[in-house]
């Protein structure tokens, strides 16, 4: 054997018996080193003749090239082991919990208003609003409701002091979404189509009654309107709402001081588990007021009853909340009950949206 | 408005079933509230013979009977007087439930001895008040049989809700006259209901009551007459038992019959004591502060507004709403006066809202009573009061003139398609009206009943025949719809409440909605509301809120109360002031309430954290920015409001005037008014005052990244430690906009080092080059700048 395969035999040996890096790199010194056995090697290279370079100088290089391979190979071995002996050192324990971030909520009333939103949008209403605390020509004359008209008793009216009355009309507390329609026609030329969602407010409180709530009101006014319309829209509006096609509605004449004809509409429901499910028909419950806008209320808004008709109808938000989503306590609504919220709310992502469903 | 099956077919000829009634009433509009029969609770009661009673061996009170009730004979204890061998009473057994108070009935030993069930008495059937005794049947009613069913009681009471508009039906005739006109069956005629000829007039002999009316505004026609010699008992059997079918209370034959004609024609009456009267009754205005003691005990201050009934002493009746105590008739009544009267619906009204008096009778008259219908009605009571209280009649007294001039307006049958939306054939249309009393000439000239005050125009005629065809009939037609899918529709003020309500609950915050009034004092803490209710609910509910905090605060103490550690609420709404011209300004705001940990204790640290004024800040700006606001800009100043610590609190302003938001700790002693304490903090946003954003396409400004890499540079600067740090940024950032891009405060600190009253403030510079990297030079002129910029405000470079 010759010595230069001695000395690759005697440093691989070196190399695989290193077990820490600082014994590889003495290793490494030793050969590669400028004072290394193979860097000396290499060295004498510069005085052999052609001839002997020829011959030696391949081996030499041959032997740097597998020293040199066989440190680096090695090298990273131990540097995964010594890798993996820190790694296990960081061991935690994933079992243990993570930071909080608290979830955040959107209120049912909202959720649902932007549901109607979208929902009648595709239909080419506009959302309109109007103050809360009207005069009573909005709230009731101008809704052919005069003041001595029985329908007023029954609203419940929360009325501000006489001295805040403006231009002698006294002012309250909004009864209903419906002082929307007359600004709404009052303040735009027709072909009108419009919601109007927002608190409404009757001094009453009972289990099922708050002295604030939410209603919201719809307004179409054109040429050619008839009752007929007003039924598909109901229809469309409540399928879409409810998300099923078996809605059935049983519309009923009734008495509202600002449409004539007036039709209350039921719609059908079966009671599952207990709860009453929009859907079928097993019994009836009523759910919106509505009908074809009075002649005298066109007339208010000045505009001719003889060209322009239409039709109205209103509901209660927090009902069509309570119907779709099972809540049954109104009051709850109101308590701001961080565990109702939490249980009863939406994710601020659950956007109602035409393709992806307005219901969450 | 409540009336029994048979009752209506009293003016129905009809076969049918209460659930055809019923189904019937719903689809011509008159609405359905409930229906009961009274058989149905008492279906386990049955007639019963006591075959024999005995002494109780143990008590002296009680008696052991035998009792058959149609099986074998069963041992029964009784208590009552009247319990004897051989009589036929009502008996419930093992099993029943006692309809008075709700006790189901089982075998039991009754001081030692068994009894298989109870001989019941009127009162514990809920058949009236008598509970002296068990009830005795005559001697021929069927042992066995279930009782309610040989007494009639078979027989459902409907509960119709009647729409203000539909004064005729708050009689059962009127009723009766719809459901014949959707074809349920045949209206009988009146005279043959009352045994009457209504076509010639009840007149007696007697002169005719000295009657008149001095207010023809309050009451146009006041027609009377008098009976003498009647005997005021007890009414018949058949007119006791429909009121006590609808829950009223039958008192003597006199007063039942006007409460039953009160129900089953809708036509108030009253009824005095002759010998309580002095002189003419008048109709005429009460005199102010003239008062009068009801027929409901209670005593009633009246106006000038009001229109009475009096004679030369007193007011004997608030007129069309409630007769007067004194002269109401009692059992020893012998002389009366009957009085049919027309009083105007709006003075029943106002007078009714005034003194907080409702009645049957001013239910009906507000609602606008048949004026056509003064003579039969007088004469339907006249003959009452004679068959059932005995006596002679006077002639008729008629004064004044109720409104009864014919509305007649022509009518287009095409209007039924054009408005109600079906298609209805002339002569059907014509059948229909003419069914509900319209008449109805070859030209279409419609004269309204005068029973229907409802109606005065084309589109009620539409209602008329659209119910009674039935709105079933009318067919779903689409709206029209634009071409192409459905445009937006939101305004920017809509898409802005939108984006911010979702914003915030992406932060974790819940939403709450909670009342828009608050008491008074949380009203005043929180700059005073302009709108106090002049009939609140409560006093708790009185001052529209003037912000959203007080509401949020109370649901924060709500949660904290039922064990809550963290509460972070949200509430965007309204609150409400004046405006200059009287109106309401309502201004829409976002409330935010945190209170408690911001994060509860966790292994990391073992400590929770609270929440302090920079994480409402952090909200606050938060939620500018997902209205659209360049934050960057805002001015931060003081003057946040006294709800908030004086010293951690502060306003975000765009330009020194316009307020954007209020954020803060709250005061402690507002906290402590809210029964919270710890450190609870809160932020507003006032959505109203944020510019609204002018559509300017969709298309963004092109994308034009630095062509060099930014710098960085630190400086630390001391400064008075009252000095804001936002001061000393803005200053920094302003002093070179060529070359400053960003400024960011890195570091606050006092303490070893920092002299006495200062605070060491370090700035993190941003540098952006544009053509050239910088050289040493340009980074040293820049430099120079911002050590200038801030010994301005007096800061000196950190050596």
């Amino acid at each position: 054997m010759s010595d230069i395969e001695t000395l690759q035999t005697e440093l691989i040996a070196g190399i695989d018996s290193a077990d820490t890096l600082e014994a590889l790199e003495a290793v490494r010194v030793s050969a590669l080193g400028k004072q290394g056995s193979v860097s000396a090697l290499l060295k004498t290279m510069g005085g052999m003749s052609p001839e002997e370079r020829q011959t030696q100088g391949p081996i030499i290089n041959g032997l740097r090239e597998s020293i040199s391979l066989a440190l680096a190979a090695k090298k990273a071995e131990l540097e995964t082991a010594e890798l993996n002996r820190r790694l296990a050192t960081e061991r935690v324990d994933m079992t243990l919990p993570a930071p909080d971030a608290p979830r955040g909520t959107i209120h049912p009333v909202s959720q649902v208003m932007d549901e109607l939103a979208e929902i009648f949008a595709d239909m080419g209403f506009a959302v309109a609003e109007g103050p809360e605390i009207e005069d009573d020509w909005h709230n009731f004359t101008a809704l052919n409701i005069p003041e001595t008209h029985p329908a007023r008793a029954m609203h419940d009216t929360f009325y501000f002091p006489d001295d805040m009355a403006r231009d002698g009309q006294k002012m309250v507390l909004r009864t209903h979404t419906s002082p929307v329609q007359i600004r709404t026609m009052t303040s735009q030329e027709p072909p009108i189509r419009i919601i109007a969602p927002g608190r409404v407010y009757r001094s009453d409180s009972d289990a099922t009654h708050t002295p604030m709530f939410h209603q919201i009101e719809g307004l179409v006014i054109d040429k050619g309107i008839h009752l007929g319309h007003l039924k598909w829209t109901l229809e469309t509006f409540l399928k879409a709402y409810f998300e099923r096609e078996d809605v059935v509605l049983r519309l009923r004449p009734s008495y509202f001081p600002f449409t004539e004809p007036s039709v209350e509409v039921d719609v059908g429901y079966s009671v599952i588990n207990g709860k009453r499910v929009i859907g079928g028909a097993e019994d009836w419950m009523e759910v919106l007021g509505s009908g074809m806008v009075h002649r005298k209320v066109i007339e208010a808004c000045g505009l001719d009853p003889d060209v322009w008709q239409g039709f109205a109808f209103g509901t209660g938000v927090d009902r069509l909340a309570m119907l779709k989503y099972g809540m049954d306590d109104l009051r709850a609504f109101f308590d701001g009950d961080n565990r109702w919220l939490q249980h009863y709310g939406f994710d601020a992502l659950d956007v109602p949206t035409l393709s992806g469903g307005v219901g969450a | 408005m409540k009336f029994s099956l048979s009752w209506l077919k009293e003016h129905l000829d009809t076969d049918a079933d209460m659930l055809a009634v019923a189904d019937c009433l719903n689809r011509i509009g008159l609405e359905v509230e409930g229906i009961e029969n009274p058989a149905d609770t008492l279906s386990a009661f049955r007639i019963a013979k006591v075959l024999s009673a005995a002494p109780h061996p143990k008590a002296d009170k009680l008696q052991v009977l035998s009792v058959d009730a149609g099986g074998p004979p069963l041992q029964v204890v009784c208590g009552a007087p009247n319990a004897r061998a051989g009589m036929l009473g009502v008996f419930g057994p093992a099993g029943a439930v006692v309809p008075a108070n709700g006790m189901v009935l089982k075998v039991a030993a009754i001081r030692g001895v068994e009894s298989n069930g109870m001989m019941c008495s009127i009162a514990e059937l809920e058949l009236g008040d008598d509970h002296d005794g068990i009830i005795e049947l005559p001697d021929d009613a069927p042992v066995g049989q279930v009782y309610a069913d040989w007494a009639g009681l078979d027989d459902p009471v409907i509960d119709v809700s009647i729409t203000p508009n539909r004064q005729d039906c708050m009689g059962v005739r009127g009723i009766a006259r719809d459901l014949a006109a959707a074809g349920l069956g045949t209206l009988k005629p009146l005279g043959d209901v009352y045994k009457i000829d209504l076509s010639a007039p009840l007149e007696g002999g007697d002169p005719a009551p000295n009657v008149r009316t001095d207010d023809e505004a309050g009451c146009p026609a006041f027609y009377a007459q008098s009976v003498s010699g009647v005997r005021n008992g007890d009414s018949p059997e058949w007119m006791r038992a429909k009121l006590k079918a609808i829950g009223q209370k039958p008192i003597s034959a006199l007063v039942d019959i006007t409460n039953f004609l009160s129900i089953d024609l809708g036509r108030p009456l009253h009824v005095y004591d002759r010998a309580k009267l002095n002189g003419a009754l008048v109709a005429r205005k009460a005199v102010d502060g003239e008062q009068v003691v009801a027929l409901n005990g209670k005593t009633y201050t009246l106006d000038a507004s009001m229109t009475v009934i009096a004679d030369d002493a007193m007011v004997h009746d608030i007129g069309g709403i409630m007769g007067g105590e004194h002269s109401g008739v009692s059992e020893d009544t012998t002389d009366v006066l009957i009085e049919c009267a027309f009083f105007d619906p709006e003075h029943i009204s106002r007078t009714g809202q005034k003194l907080g008096l409702t009645s049957d009778a001013r239910q009906r008259f507000e609602r606008g009573v048949d004026p056509a219908f003064l003579d039969d009605g007088l004469a339907i009571a006249t003959k009452l009061v004679l068959d059932l209280a005995g006596g002679t009649a006077s002639a008729v007294t008629r004064m004044g003139q109720a409104p009864v001039a014919p509305r007649i307006f022509s009518y287009n049958t095409d209007y039924c398609n054009h408005l109600g939306g079906v298609d209805v054939a002339p002569e059907e249309q014509r059948n229909i009206l003419e069914r509900l009393g319209f008449s109805v000439t070859a030209d279409w000239h419609i004269t309204v009943p005068s029973w229907r005050r409802d109606v005065d125009g084309p589109a009620d005629i539409v209602e008329e025949v659209v119910r009674i065809i039935g709105l079933d009939n009318v067919m779903s037609v689409p709206l029209p719809r634009a071409d192409g899918v459905a445009k937006p529709t939101a305004t920017p003020a809509q898409s802005l409440e939108r984006k911010v309500r979702r914003a915030a609950a992406a932060r974790g915050l819940n939403e709450a909605i909670n009342w828009s009034f608050l008491p008074q004092k949380a009203a005043d803490a929180f700059g005073g509301g302009a709108w106090s209710l002049a009939n609140p609910i409560s006093e708790d509910m009185k001052v529209m809120r003037p912000s959203l905090l007080p509401g949020l605060l109370s649901a924060a103490q709500r949660n904290m109360d039922r064990g809550a550690s963290s509460v972070r609420l949200f509430e965007i709404g309204r609150r409400y002031f004046a405006a200059a011209d009287g109106t309401s300004d309502e201004r829409l705001t976002a409330g935010i309430v945190l209170a408690g940990d911001k994060s509860v204790r966790n292994w990391t640290t073992g400590k929770s954290v609270k929440f302090d004024a920079f994480d409402a800040k952090a909200e606050a700006i938060a939620l500018l920015k997902a209205a659209g606001v360049a934050t960057d800009g805002l001015l931060v100043m003081d003057d946040a409001g006294a709800h908030y610590h004086p010293g951690q609190s502060a306003t975000l302003r765009m330009g020194p005037k316009n307020i954007l938001a209020a954020f803060g700790t709250l005061h402690p002693a507002t906290a402590k008014a809210f029964d919270l304490d710890g450190s609870i903090v809160a932020a507003e946003i006032f959505l109203d005052a944020i510019p609204l954003k002018k559509a300017t396409g969709f298309m963004r400004l092109a994308f034009t990244p630095p062509a060099l890499q930014a710098v960085t540079r630190d400086f630390a600067f001391l400064v008075s430690q009252d000095m804001p740090a936002n001061d000393l940024v803005r200053a920094i950032k302003g002093c070179d906009k060529d070359n400053i891009v960003a400024a960011r405060l890195f570091d606050r600190f006092a303490g070893q080092g920092v002299p006495e009253g200062q605070v060491s403030l370090a700035v993190e510079v941003t540098l952006q080059p544009t053509d050239k990297s910088y050289g040493d030079d340009d980074l040293k002129l820049i430099s120079d700048k911002v050590i200038a910029a801030a010994a301005k405000l007096g800061a000196v470079l950190r050596g």
